[in-house]
């Protein structure tokens, strides 16, 4: 603990005689430089703490790829010297080299290395530090990043650097970020003048969003009292403007959520819809295209990784082939026995789904399999106020494709026409030529297929396990019998009410109870209206 | 009557394939102590308690290739409760008197645990659960060699207040047992540490929710007051995979928010990319990155027995480990594997635990553990930032006010799980 406290007072001494404001390109000696970095190694992360502080006081250069390496968990240390050091590639694997000379270390060993732990304060403090280390930077992009990690923590005692920086800065969008980091030390340094703090919340109040609300709420406390109508005025406006977003942004969930059931249930819509067959494994269609995602991802890995990016490109194709080919084969082998038997057809295909679940329960054991997002899934992006994630965003693009790609192929082709004639009546069908088991069989394999292409795309939101499809089933038929049995556009319409009536009623009555609303909602609604929102009219549907 | 039979042919096949599970081993000699594994194959727990069945499997393997227990080899009785919270009654019945088994080891939920009691506390027989749980429960037939609350939740709250200064708490959890008592005692250790009623928000959500925007768009929303904020997650199986992804998608960092879960395990993060939760944390007694010589040896042999190099370990599996070790030290002292023999030899033994400390049984049935925090890595596994002296496990727990009074203890003379110390009762609060 002596060492400790003796590494804490020099901190403080070296942050008083140097300045934390002149960082500007000190060196310091290698035999100074080498026992700061080693402190990084023993203690405890508040010990780390004192002495990252020590390192940034030195002002040296070589500091900063040191707190980078650490920001990274990729620093190491050997356990018998206490040594830290560098190694050439991660995992503390290569060879290993010393932080402050770059000199190569060959007497020690990878097996003798220990990690130098982070935890989530440190990497806070390393990020600080190296922003403060790197803000007077050449490179502007380094530049930016330094400004942008000031503004996050606003630590009052960066002012003085950050007025030094902006006065030097040329680059106007980052002068911008430099501004704003600025103001958000001001609004955390009570005793600032009243014409700063004036001056500092319309700039917080222009970063817009939540990080600016928070910033000035709780500004508010200990603002001078001066300035506090300001501050509340910026603050009604920010939250004014949050509250239409937020609202815009529950429609967004509610499209999204609505565009996952539609994706879910328009195979459905198709077997069930048209073709009257209740499929209770259609859930597992969807499962087993998850899986195709997974068997392409897989090979991908192993074989050609640089063609990740395109493996959902790749398994869409793939999964609508092998879910659509066992559809086929389920509605020759099974379903082609039952027509007009509801009831069997109900308890067979849930035997099927058990059978299939437990088959792929033993080929790729329950464990849930890593389907990975391509990078142009990943992330989220800024619209005005809403926040929409990348994958939430193509699926909903995916599903509307879906839809209207089948709306096409049963209004346009020779296949479309034929399913039409033989759901809307199967002898004068069969009569006009048309051979009515095939027609069967391709729809089904239609159904299941693009139940397989559900299962492409619900992969990269959800799990991929054995039960996946049976989360999904329940919503899927409750889909089509709101939205009108044996009509596309009444199950589009319903995917997309339910989705967005469920994220209107889940911020007020939670999740759990949501849902009981909504299928509460949904069986008052089908007493209403027994044939859904867009009922076919039609003899065909009395037969 | 075709229709009839139609009927029944897919009826057949739905039940066909229900007890093609049950698996009941071929050989069965006379000489042979039998060891019931109740832990489902099927159904949505399948993906957490497979691995436990490994576990046993594994264990009594190793335990026969050592001589066996008492000159016997060790049998395992291995069936299917198909995550069917009253199947596992049934599947424990059966398991106690018509294999007559001496021990049983099983259960994940404690819809499971609790579905069972009744048939151990009738038929007088053991049963080791290995899962951490809400607590609020002690029974003479059981042993709880998984995390009482104040083994884990507890801990990880103080972790975050000292360590991130954590002021205002998110308590999400899946909408069952063990959650919303977990989030009762929290949410009362909270309020009497001085945390406001609104700086408190309780989430729940159904089994195998899939859909997060709303849940992760709110937190994101309580989280941005100015407070430091932090999620306690008790969300359970399979949901944690959306809930994560939807987290990183929206940007939410551990370090702006950190998430500590509960039922997050090495098992559960192989099932995606971690990159993007480095530094979420999550409290267990065991995590397979402990670096000592006893964990290095029981992933080895695990890995070897499994057939797979990457087969993770995980904590409800070391309470496997410990609970079995315990049993055959206390049938080993009893001489016997008579229930009430083994029920008074167990009390007191130790047994080492897989992170350097010693596992001891308390007469509450409870045992002690070391409490770890781990922040998750790239790499899908945990680095231990915090690491606790051993806690003996509380039954009842202390911070709320209908059980603090309360104690468990199975020893002589009070022999009672729920032995009220103020009215000097066994009988609980009442």
């Amino acid at each position: 603990m002596n060492a400790i406290s003796l590494l804490r007072t020099i901190a403080l001494f070296l942050a008083l005689t140097l300045g934390l404001a002149s960082p500007a390109q000190a060196q310091v000696a290698d035999a100074e430089l080498t026992p700061l970095v080693d402190a990084l190694a023993p203690g405890n992360f508040k010990d780390r703490e004192a002495a990252i502080g020590v390192l940034v006081a030195t002002g040296d250069p070589r500091v900063v790829p040191v707190l980078e390496v650490l920001l990274e968990g990729e620093l190491y240390f050997d356990e018998a010297s206490g040594k830290v050091v560098f190694t050439s590639e991660a995992g503390g694997e290569g060879t290993i080299s010393d932080p402050a000379t770059g000199a190569e270390l060959p007497d020690l060993t990878e097996d003798g290395l220990d990690k130098v732990k982070v935890n989530n304060g440190l990497r806070r403090v390393l990020r600080t530090a190296i922003g403060q280390m790197t803000l007077l930077s050449e490179d502007p992009g380094v530049r930016l990043f330094a400004a942008q990690s000031i503004l996050r923590d606003a630590d009052p005692a960066q002012l003085e650097l950050l007025d030094s920086a902006i006065a030097a800065e040329t680059d106007a969008s980052i002068r911008r970020v430099m501004e704003q980091a600025r103001a958000a030390i001001i609004l955390k340094t009570p005793d600032a003048s009243v014409e700063d703090w004036q001056a500092a919340i319309p700039v917080v109040q222009a970063i817009g969003g939540r990080d600016a609300l928070n910033t000035l709420t709780t500004a508010l406390n200990t603002a001078p009292e001066a300035v506090k109508p300001l501050i509340q005025t910026a603050i009604d406006g920010l939250a004014r403007d949050r509250a239409v977003w937020d609202v815009a942004q529950n429609v967004w969930f509610g499209i999204s959520l609505g565009s996952v059931l539609l994706l879910a249930a328009i195979g459905l819509a198709i077997t069930f819809g048209v073709m009257g067959v209740i499929n209770m494994a259609h859930g597992e269609m969807v499962m087993l295209g998850a899986y195709t995602t997974f068997v392409v991802q897989e090979v991908i890995r192993q074989n050609f990784p640089g063609l990740f990016d395109w493996s959902l490109a790749i398994a869409l194709p793939l999964a609508f082939l092998v879910t659509g080919l066992i559809g086929i084969a389920i509605e020759r082998g099974v379903i082609r026995f039952l027509y007009g038997r509801p009831l069997e057809t109900l308890l067979a295909t849930w035997g099927l789904s058990l059978i299939i679940q437990q088959a792929v329960q033993r080929i790729f054991t329950a464990n849930i399999r890593e389907v990975g997002n391509p990078t142009w899934m990943s992330g989220s992006f800024e619209l005005g106020g809403l926040a929409i994630t990348w994958n939430r965003f193509y699926i909903v693009i995916f599903a509307l494709m879906v839809f209207v790609a089948l709306l096409l192929v049963l209004k346009y082709t020779a296949i479309g026409l034929h399913m039409r004639a033989v759901t809307q009546n199967r002898r004068m069908a069969s009569a006009m030529g048309i051979r009515t088991p095939l027609v069967d069989a391709m729809t089904f394999g239609l159904g299941s297929g693009i139940a397989g292409l559900a299962g492409v795309a619900l992969s990269q939101i959800g799990n991929v396990s054995p039960n996946l499809g049976q989360g999904y089933i329940i919503d899927s038929f409750m889909v089509v019998v709101f939205g009108g049995v044996g009509n596309l556009w009444g199950t589009l319409v319903g995917a997309l009410t339910l989705g967005i009536a469920n994220k209107f009623i889940e911020p007020y009555a939670g999740a759990v109870l949501g849902k009981i609303i909504i299928l509460v909602l949904i069986i008052l609604f089908i007493q209403r209206r027994p044939r859904g929102l867009f009922a076919l009219k039609g003899r065909s549907i009395e037969a | 009557m075709t229709v009839v039979n139609r009927n029944f042919a897919a009826l057949g096949l739905g039940v066909a394939m229900t007890m093609g599970a049950i698996a009941v081993p071929a050989f069965a000699q006379d000489e042979t102590i039998k060891v019931g594994v109740l832990h489902s194959l099927s159904g949505t727990m399948a993906i957490s308690e497979t691995t436990l069945k490994d576990t046993m499997l594994f264990l009594i393997d190793e335990q026969n290739k050592k001589g066996g227990l008492l000159g016997k080899q060790l049998e395992a009785v291995v069936v299917d409760p198909a995550s069917d919270w009253p199947l596992f009654a049934e599947k424990a019945r059966e398991l106690i008197e018509v294999n007559g088994v001496a021990a049983v080891f099983g259960c994940w939920t404690s819809s499971s645990r609790k579905s069972v009691l009744p048939v151990f506390e009738e038929l007088n027989s053991i049963l080791f659960y290995p899962v951490q749980y809400e607590g609020e429960e002690s029974q003479r037939n059981v042993f709880y060699t998984g995390a009482a609350p104040n083994q884990q939740a507890i801990p990880a709250v103080d972790y975050l207040m000292e360590n991130e200064g954590v002021e205002r708490w998110v308590l999400a959890g899946t909408d069952y047992v063990y959650p919303q008592t977990t989030n009762k005692i929290l949410e009362q250790y909270l309020m009497d540490k001085g945390v406001a009623a609104e700086d408190i928000m309780i989430n729940y959500t159904p089994f195998g929710h899939s859909d997060w925007q709303t849940i992760v768009s709110d937190i994101k929303t309580f989280g941005s007051t100015g407070k430091k904020t932090a999620v306690v997650s008790t969300i359970n199986g399979d949901a944690n995979v959306p809930f994560y992804k939807e987290l990183a998608n929206q940007g939410i960092k551990a370090e702006d928010i950190p998430v500590v879960a509960f039922s997050v395990g090495e098992e559960e993060l192989a099932g995606f990319d971690t990159t993007p939760l480095v530094g979420h944390l999550a409290a267990w007694n065991y995590f397979q990155s402990v670096d000592v010589p006893e964990n290095a040896a029981f992933i080895e042999s695990w890995q070897t027995f499994m057939g797979n190099p990457d087969k993770v370990t995980n904590d409800p599996m070391e309470a496997t480990v410990i609970g079995f070790n315990l049993w055959v030290q206390a049938v080993e002292k009893a001489g016997t594997t008579d229930t009430d023999a083994v029920l008074d030899a167990i009390i007191g033994l130790e047994t080492p635990n897989l992170t350097g400390g010693v596992a001891k049984m308390l007469p509450n049935h409870h045992i002690t553990k070391p409490v770890l925090i781990g922040e998750i890595q790239a790499d899908g596994q945990f680095e231990v930032v915090s690491e606790s002296e051993l806690v003996p496990g509380d039954a009842w727990s202390d911070f709320l006010p209908e059980s603090k009074m309360i104690e468990a203890d199975w020893t002589a003379p009070i022999s009672c799980g729920n032995y009220n110390t103020e009215t000097k009762t066994c009988g609980g609060a009442s």
